[in-house]
């Protein structure tokens, strides 16, 4: 077959295909696989979460039950004890014990993290602490190429006095410590969800920005730019249809890092204490709340440790495969 | 090179500038909330007019703004609520803790992140460097607040090797700097040794390294001699712009340890609604972040004769 037909081919396939053909070369990559692997392992446990919860498979997150309860032991009750989180009378709820030292209690289930010093499971905190994660990081991490594709976009395209102000104003906020922006903007705005997505988004819109600038000043100077503006094409087509298509690669790729880097701001701002409200649980707040009983109970610290950087390790595992697969060809 | 030296001067200025307005507007626009953050939630609503006219506050905000640059520019950023002393009396202290905290990871992660970058760049795609590489994203994927209590867990709570906390309040004790300078070390080594590998492995692949090799130099002359001096130049700037980094992990790793830091300052402050205290913690990370920079432009110029024509 001749060069030609093969293009036929490949220009007719759809783009959704061509979308996951290019996703398939990730498992060329074994980083990439083991990476794709720990973030889809917590994709689902926050996708499924709720319906672990409602088959009571897991219980409830804010729940209180017994405290300080060691990994992997039973929730043992007795007949005529009841708990709000159990969702009914213990009677109808748990299995009836037959044998053993505890014939006649009541078998709740397994705390298999263990308990922390209020009562409330551990591993259904995890869980739930990953679906919060999950919910906010996208969509600061959304917000803030929502900001900062359009602003690259403009600049490298337009260059001249748009490239100055626009350069100025991301030179201006990436001239902080993050940290600290993220310190100041909420000592202003107080800690809430939405808090958290504006300063995350503000604090890295003018690194997409500068990412995206880049490659565009590059496109920008394109044969195919060129018939586009010489067709006449309005402006928002040849930003958003003939340049920003092409710079998608390393776009995913910066994405991928950024996303890891929001789990990790998110998390220090819960560590910190500035971040999302309890009691919902947060892994950064987790941190926080169980530091103080490290030398008596460091299993519990350890473990949203471990879940926290799990996840990053994820991202920023599958950024490399994606890199080493999209340098291949 | 010294028109790019100006250049560069004048640009950090406006930067600098357009710093000190962000946070003077956010934090100082809103004088009502000013006041009751100055004099409590339970002073008198007449107190806090009378301390508004009596500071100044009623100005035109250009006016304000000036005089409060004046301020900052000499060092008087106000009084700080909770102490209530001079802020700079608070803040130079601290800053010459996390000076000594700063230096010594910074001491030990440019020589370690140099030595491993270069050791995996050598021979791209070598077993070696794919260890090297995969335990840099394993170290900077675990942020200083995880690493943090993992580390106490196993050198306070198994070892029992080192002190939990370092709050020096009687004097300072160097085994109390081993766990947070470790913390930030692990985290910030990972980045710099990635991207002296990157240097490295493009340096290897260009022609005067084949050169080199082919007319039969030694390989430690080819990497020491011909490869090392073009290898550490983009590490070089990466370094310096390191520092934003170090400093948002200071904050944390001295909240964590109890380190009477400046970043600890800024989280106190932040959580107490000590205004000028924030803003001179910010308007100091910021000059130091902004003047790591001017630096890192002084060295790439020093140390790559290609830039100098510009």
């Amino acid at each position: 077959m001749t060069d030609i037909a093969l293009q036929k081919t490949a220009a007719r396939e759809s783009g959704i295909i061509r979308f996951f053909k290019g996703v398939a070369l990730l498992r060329e990559s074994r980083v990439g696989i083991a990476g794709a692997t720990l973030v889809l392992f917590w994709v689902l446990m926050a996708v499924l979460a709720d319906v672990f919860l409602a088959l009571g498979l897991i219980f409830p997150p804010n729940a209180i039950f017994v405290s300080l309860q060691e990994p992997l032991s039973e929730f043992i009750v007795e007949s005529g004890q009841s708990f709000d989180g159990l969702g009914g009378p213990v009677e109808e709820v748990c299995s009836l014990i037959t044998s053993g030292d505890n014939q006649g209690k009541y078998d709740c289930g397994t705390f298999w993290l263990g308990t922390d010093m209020l009562g409330r499971d551990l591993w259904s905190r995890l869980v739930f602490g990953a679906q919060r994660v999950l919910f906010y990081a996208p969509i600061a991490t959304i917000a803030a190429y929502a900001v900062g594709i359009p602003m690259g976009l403009a600049a490298g395209y337009k260059r001249g006095k748009t490239d100055d102000i626009l350069s100025y104003i991301g030179n201006v906020i990436l001239a902080f410590p993050p940290m600290v922006l993220f310190v100041v903007i909420i000592s202003v705005l107080g800690s809430s969800g939405l808090n958290v997505i504006l300063a995350v988004t503000l604090a890295s819109a003018p690194g997409v920005m500068r990412i995206v600038r880049g490659i565009t000043m590059d496109l920008r100077n394109r044969e195919y730019v060129f018939a586009a503006e010489t067709r006449g094409e309005p402006l928002w087509r040849i930003l958003l249809i003939e340049i920003l298509p092409n710079a998608r690669g390393p776009i995913i790729v910066d994405a991928m890092l950024r996303m890891g880097y929001v789990i990790i701001t998110i998390g220090a701002l819960g560590f910190l204490g500035l971040g999302l409200p309890p009691p919902d649980p947060d892994w950064g707040g987790m941190i926080t709340e169980f530091r103080a009983m490290i030398m008596a109970f460091p299993y519990m610290t350890v473990v949203p440790c471990i879940a926290l950087s799990s996840l990053v390790l994820g991202f920023n595992l599958l950024a490399d495969g994606l890199r080493e697969v999209s340098l291949r060809d | 090179m010294l028109v790019f030296l100006a250049r560069r001067m004048v640009q950090m200025l406006l930067v600098m500038i357009g710093v000190s307005l962000l946070l003077f507007l956010l934090l100082e626009i809103d004088i009502d909330n000013l006041a009751i953050k100055v004099l409590g939630p339970y002073s008198l609503p007449e107190a806090r007019e009378l301390w508004l006219d009596e500071n100044g506050y009623r100005d035109p905000l250009p006016v304000r703004y000036i005089r409060w640059l004046g301020g900052v520019m000499t060092g008087d950023f106000g009084e700080s609520v909770i102490y209530r002393v001079p802020v700079s009396d608070v803040l130079w202290p601290r800053l010459g803790n996390t000076a000594i905290l700063g230096g010594l990871v910074l001491a030990l992660v440019i020589p370690l992140a140099l030595f491993f970058g270069v050791l995996a760049g050598m021979r791209e795609g070598a077993l070696r460097d794919r260890i090297i590489s995969v335990s840099c994203i394993l170290t900077t994927s675990v942020p200083e607040y995880a690493s943090a209590p993992l580390l106490t867990v196993i050198f306070v709570f198994w070892l029992d090797l080192l002190p939990g906390t370092s709050n020096m309040v009687g004097g300072f004790q160097w085994q109390a700097m081993v766990l947070p300078v470790m913390v930030l070390v692990l985290y910030d080594f990972g980045y710099v040794a990635r991207m002296t590998r990157a240097s490295m492995a493009e340096v290897m692949t260009t022609h005067y390294i084949r050169t080199a090799i082919l007319k039969g130099l030694p390989y430690r002359v080819v990497i020491l001699k011909h490869a090392l001096r073009n290898a550490l130049i983009a590490p070089f700037t990466v370094i310096m712009l390191q520092l934003n980094w170090l400093l948002s992990g200071v904050i944390i790793t001295e909240f964590f340890f109890s380190y009477k830091g400046f970043g600890a300052l800024l989280l106190e402050a932040s959580l107490n609604g000590d205004i000028f205290v924030i803003e001179a913690c910010a308007i100091i990370s910021v000059v130091v972040a902004v003047g790591s920079q001017l630096l890192s432009d002084l060295g790439y110029a020093a140390l790559n004769p290609r830039i100098r024509i510009h």
